[in-house]
């Protein structure tokens, strides 16, 4: 059944489905029950921090890994037993894998030469005018530059017209420009071939940009799953909330309830959240808003129906960013909350050590999912160490680039 | 690919590496036969042999002598080799490519011409052969060897820490000596090893070269027509399990350092 | 290990900096010994292998001449040798190829889980090299005698007539050859498959090629700076050798390659302008298939 549905060329991209994944090494679990669903010709993203079991999975998926348990199926066929060569899956590598010993055209023409395609040449042209390098088809990998090598990548692997596409990292070793851009162009690739694409990536903007879903994947699981607006305005646990963009945090114990809100008792300010934006309805909850969605005060506001106030607090820290400015600003009894203020004027607006208040529409909050107790009070260790590896990641790249 | 494929070709290498052993295994075996002149049937076990090495006439100092020329050759051929490699990856002149065929072509001529070469030679400028004309034979195919395995070395060396010497006020002599020198010396021991190994066991170029002094090698050749004493098996067991020894040794304790390394790191 | 330098090139390739008569310094010492010790020796034998008899003088007296005639003549006796050496040297190059790649390959790559599995496999590959090249020869010899067990066993399930022999034969002097050489194609066999990235296995097997097919097309081409200098270090010393076809060691009147004869002609005979004519012909010829070898498989950055 696989044999016979790579044997032509996939009209469209087909759905895969994993059902109860589970896949140990020696010494660890990379993913435990693993339920994933993605429908055909959608360009789905796997977000998540180095080690969260992102590759794995994509790799269980290209048939280079076996699962310790559960089932693959791709387009309706069960692959889970079949060989990589077997699947009707192409990978662009994240090293791109390009073979060191064969010119870009045989690099291309490989599959469909394999699969004994006619015109194998002529496809491989037509694949690389796509990415637009066709005059560099005699030339060996080594010769061209990190970006033009990934576009090759590209074209070998879409040129087979798997059924699905598997993106590993294929950004990761561009510097930023070329990255943009070339997240730009694999989406308008996607759209013009009609393929499913699966792209795992750490970088959360590059998720947001091209994927229509997006799952962010923790430890192993999946942590939430939606289109990229959805999961940044109405993250579920904390750890969405901090590795796609930033969040302020809180935890306080629910006081009042009506059909539309619930009011939350933060350090002994009442914070009102909307009842269907969050997750749990009474006790301790954890409750959070983005920075820009909260503005700066000099003065004190005159309380006012659906708005939140928190303060005074004082200004401690002031970075100037181009379109925006971020404060961190220190409230007593609640901690450290971040600020993006959009700058309409010229300089910051207010400077270190001024008296603020905080003030937020209360339908901009978002109570999350989290057993209170395991989430840290405001900006949790995940979300740091996720950063710290983030940047890590960035650092290490463009060293290599250097 | 972690699929049951690697099985078969484990057994496959278990049983080429037991093959390669045989000779070895036989020759330790034989070093405790209790023979006569000849070594050929098994007689009984004794360990006289190894108690009478030199009982053996001429066989302690054809063993000398091959620890002597492997000595010499090794640390002329080491110094010489070592210099064209740092020269070869380092600077920039024109006879380049006519150097590297001149490196080149000792290892791809084959001993046999290599030795009636030196002793063409040697018999038309009229030299005596004897040890001296053994050194100088060993050494010239060391060199090529020595010059390969140190280029490697000096390649993967970053020219930024050298840099860096120059930079922190290091005269070029300086530099060489606290900065390329040290890092160099792994490859340097390697090439030294590889050359005492390939001068103590070679015997085509040193028959062709040695008159009538005797080399370990040699004594072989000339006593293989009339019977090999045991006390020879004794010396080629010992050397092998020296050899084993160092080696196994070295592995262990780079295991160990690079545990150490990736414990702090 | 020298042969995984020999094998391929550090991927650093470094431009090099300055002329300088540092360089000169250094390389002057190494490259004027090569020159004495090298190629003046080739001159010699050249000169030697023109030389013609001293009609005043002794037997292995010889006087400077151009006599031609000592190259048709070694050729012509010896012909048989050195089509024999040749024809040894390329079968045994073969087998060990054959043999040795499945253990480069589970050394190189599927051991990479085992370090100390690696290194210690590694060991035992070059531990021949730590025993005299003569006794592990001698040893096959004895073991391959006519009274040794293999013999027996043979003549016994009537493989081998009553009267055979292993020793003395092409069979014995093939495999001396090809054993004695089966570390010279590991090594650098080994080195460049422990490099090998297995991504461009992966890649393969995700391009639709089976194992096979991957085998073929990709780990073989990137595998080929190391059967390139495996391959010569076996061939270039197989084809002079004359231990293992000698009739003290494995071989026989009957299998004499052409180092036999060179051998003979030098030392005993002292035939010097017949061994320095056979030495050239030998050399020309292997210089002649190295280079075509060598620009067929496209690596030619040897050192």
């Amino acid at each position: 059944m696989a044999t016979s549905s790579i044997a032509s060329f996939a009209e469209a991209g087909a759905d895969l489905e994993l059902a109860g994944i589970t896949k140990r090494f020696p010494g660890f679990t990379a993913i435990e029950e693993l339920d994933l669903s993605i429908p055909a010709g959608s360009f789905f993203a796997l977000l998540g921090p180095s080690g969260c079991g992102k590759t794995t999975t994509l790799r269980l998926v290209a048939g280079l890994e076996e699962p310790t348990s559960g089932r693959i199926l791709i387009g309706g066929a069960d692959v889970t037993s079949t060989k990589p060569f077997q699947r009707p899956v192409n990978t662009v590598f994240q090293s791109y894998a390009l073979f060191p010993h064969m010119t870009i055209l045989e690099n291309v023409a490989f599959g469909l030469r394999r699969r004994k395609i006619a015109d194998a040449v002529g496809k491989a042209h037509e694949a690389l005018k796509l990415v637009e390098l066709d005059h560099v088809a005699a030339r060996r990998p080594a010769q061209l530059s990190g970006g033009q090598q990934q576009r090759v990548a590209l074209a070998r692997a879409i040129v087979n017209r798997p059924a699905l596409l598997l993106l590993d990292e294929p950004l990761g070793a561009l510097d930023l420009k070329l990255r943009r851009q070339m997240q730009l162009e694999l989406k308008t690739i996607q759209t013009e071939v009609g393929l499913t694409f699966l792209h795992v990536t750490h970088d959360q903007e590059e998720a947001m940009t091209m994927a229509d879903t997006v799952a962010v994947m923790n430890k192993g699981r999946i942590e939430q799953m939606g289109a990229p607006e959805e999961l940044y305005e109405l993250p579920r646990t904390a750890f969405v909330a901090n590795f796609l963009g930033q969040s302020n945090l809180f935890t306080g114990d629910v006081v009042a309830s009506t059909a539309d809100h619930i009011t939350v008792d933060v350090a002994g300010v009442p914070i009102v959240v909307p009842r269907k934006r969050a997750q749990r309805h009474a006790g301790e909850v954890a409750i959070g808003v983005r920075p820009e969605k909260v503005s700066l005060l000099t003065e004190a506001p005159t309380p006012e129906a659906g708005r939140n106030v928190l303060g005074p607090g004082r200004v401690t820290d002031v970075s100037f960013s181009g379109v925006s400015t971020q404060y961190l600003v220190e409230v007593p009894g609640v901690g450290e909350l971040i600020v993006f203020a959009q700058n309409m004027v010229f300089g910051p607006v207010v400077a270190v050590g001024a008296e603020v208040w905080l003030s937020w529409n209360a339908e901009h909050g978002f109570g999350l999912d989290d057993d209170p107790g395991v989430v840290p009070r405001f900006v949790p260790d995940d979300s740091t160490e996720s950063i710290a590896i983030q940047r890590r990641i960035a650092l290490e790249e463009e060293l290599e680039q250097a | 690919m972690k699929r049951r494929d690697g099985l078969g070709l484990g057994i496959y290498t278990v049983i080429a590496l037991v093959f390669l052993l045989i000779p070895i295994a036989y020759t330790f075996v034989f070093s405790f036969n209790d023979s006569g002149k000849l070594n050929i049937a098994w007689q009984g076990f004794t360990f006289d042999k190894w108690l009478t090495v030199c009982s053996v006439q001429g066989l302690c100092e054809a063993f000398a002598n091959s620890i002597i020329v492997g000595l010499v050759a090794t640390v002329l051929a080491t110094a010489l080799g070592t210099l064209i490699a740092i020269a070869l990856v380092r600077y920039r002149f024109r006879a380049r490519s006519a150097i590297s065929l001149l490196l080149f072509l000792p290892m791809a001529t084959p001993e046999v011409v290599l030795g009636a070469g030196l002793a063409a030679q040697f018999l038309t400028v009229g030299v005596e052969k004897g040890l001296g004309t053994i050194i100088l034979a060993h050494t010239m195919f060391c060199i090529s060897f020595v010059v390969v395995t140190v280029k490697a070395r000096v390649a993967s060396l970053d020219p930024a820490l050298e840099e860096a010497g120059r930079d922190l006020y290091g005269s070029p002599g300086q530099v060489f000596w606290r900065v390329t020198f040290p890092l160099l010396i792994p490859g340097i021991a390697a090439a030294a090893l590889l050359s005492f190994a390939l001068s103590f066991d070679d015997f085509i170029i040193t028959n062709f070269n040695s008159g009538s002094v005797n080399t370990f090698p040699k004594f072989i050749y000339v006593a293989a027509a009339r019977g090999i004493p045991a006390q020879v098996n004794v010396i080629a067991s010992a050397v092998f399990l020296l050899a084993i020894v160092l080696v196994i040794v070295a592995q262990v304790s780079r295991a160990a350092r690079e545990k150490r390394l990736a414990r702090l790191g | 290990m020298a042969f995984s330098a020999f094998a391929s090139q550090p991927a650093v390739e470094q431009a090099p900096r300055k002329r300088s008569f540092i360089a000169l310094v250094l390389l002057l010492p190494g490259i004027l010994y090569l020159v004495l010790f090298f190629l003046t020796p080739l001159v010699s034998l050249i000169i030697t292998s023109f030389q013609a008899p001293d009609l005043y003088g002794d037997i292995g007296d010889y006087v400077t001449a151009f006599r031609w005639e000592n190259y048709t003549e070694a050729v012509g006796e010896y012909w048989p040798l050195i089509l024999r050496a040749f024809g040894y040297a390329i079968v045994a190059t073969v087998l060990a190829l054959v043999i040795s790649y499945p253990i480069a390959y589970f050394i190189g790559v599927k051991a990479r889980r085992w370090p100390l599995l690696q290194s210690l496999m590694l060991t035992l590959v070059i531990a021949p090299f730590f025993i005299s090249f003569l006794l592990r020869t001698l040893a096959w010899k004895q073991i391959m005698s006519d009274e040794g067990p293999i013999v027996q066993a043979l003549k016994a399930v009537a493989i081998l007539p009553s009267d055979g022999h292993l020793t003395g034969t092409a069979f014995s002097v093939i495999f001396g050859l090809t054993y004695n050489f089966i570390p010279f194609m590991t090594l650098p066999l080994y080195a460049t498959l422990e490099r090998l990235d297995l991504r461009y296995i992966e890649a393969g097997a995700d391009l639709y090629a089976s194992p096979f097919t991957t085998f073929r097309k990709v780990t073989i081409p990137l595998s080929m700076p190391g059967i390139v200098s495996g391959t010569l270090l076996t061939f270039i010393p197989a084809a002079g050798d004359y231990i293992n076809a000698s009739r003290d060691f494995l071989g026989s009147a009957s299998t004499s390659m052409v180092g036999n004869a060179i051998e003979a002609n030098f030392l005993v005979l002292q035939n010097y302008p017949a061994a320095a004519a056979l030495s050239i012909v030998l050399m020309a010829v292997i210089l002649i298939i190295v280079g075509v070898y060598v620009r067929r498989s496209g690596t030619e950055d040897l050192v």
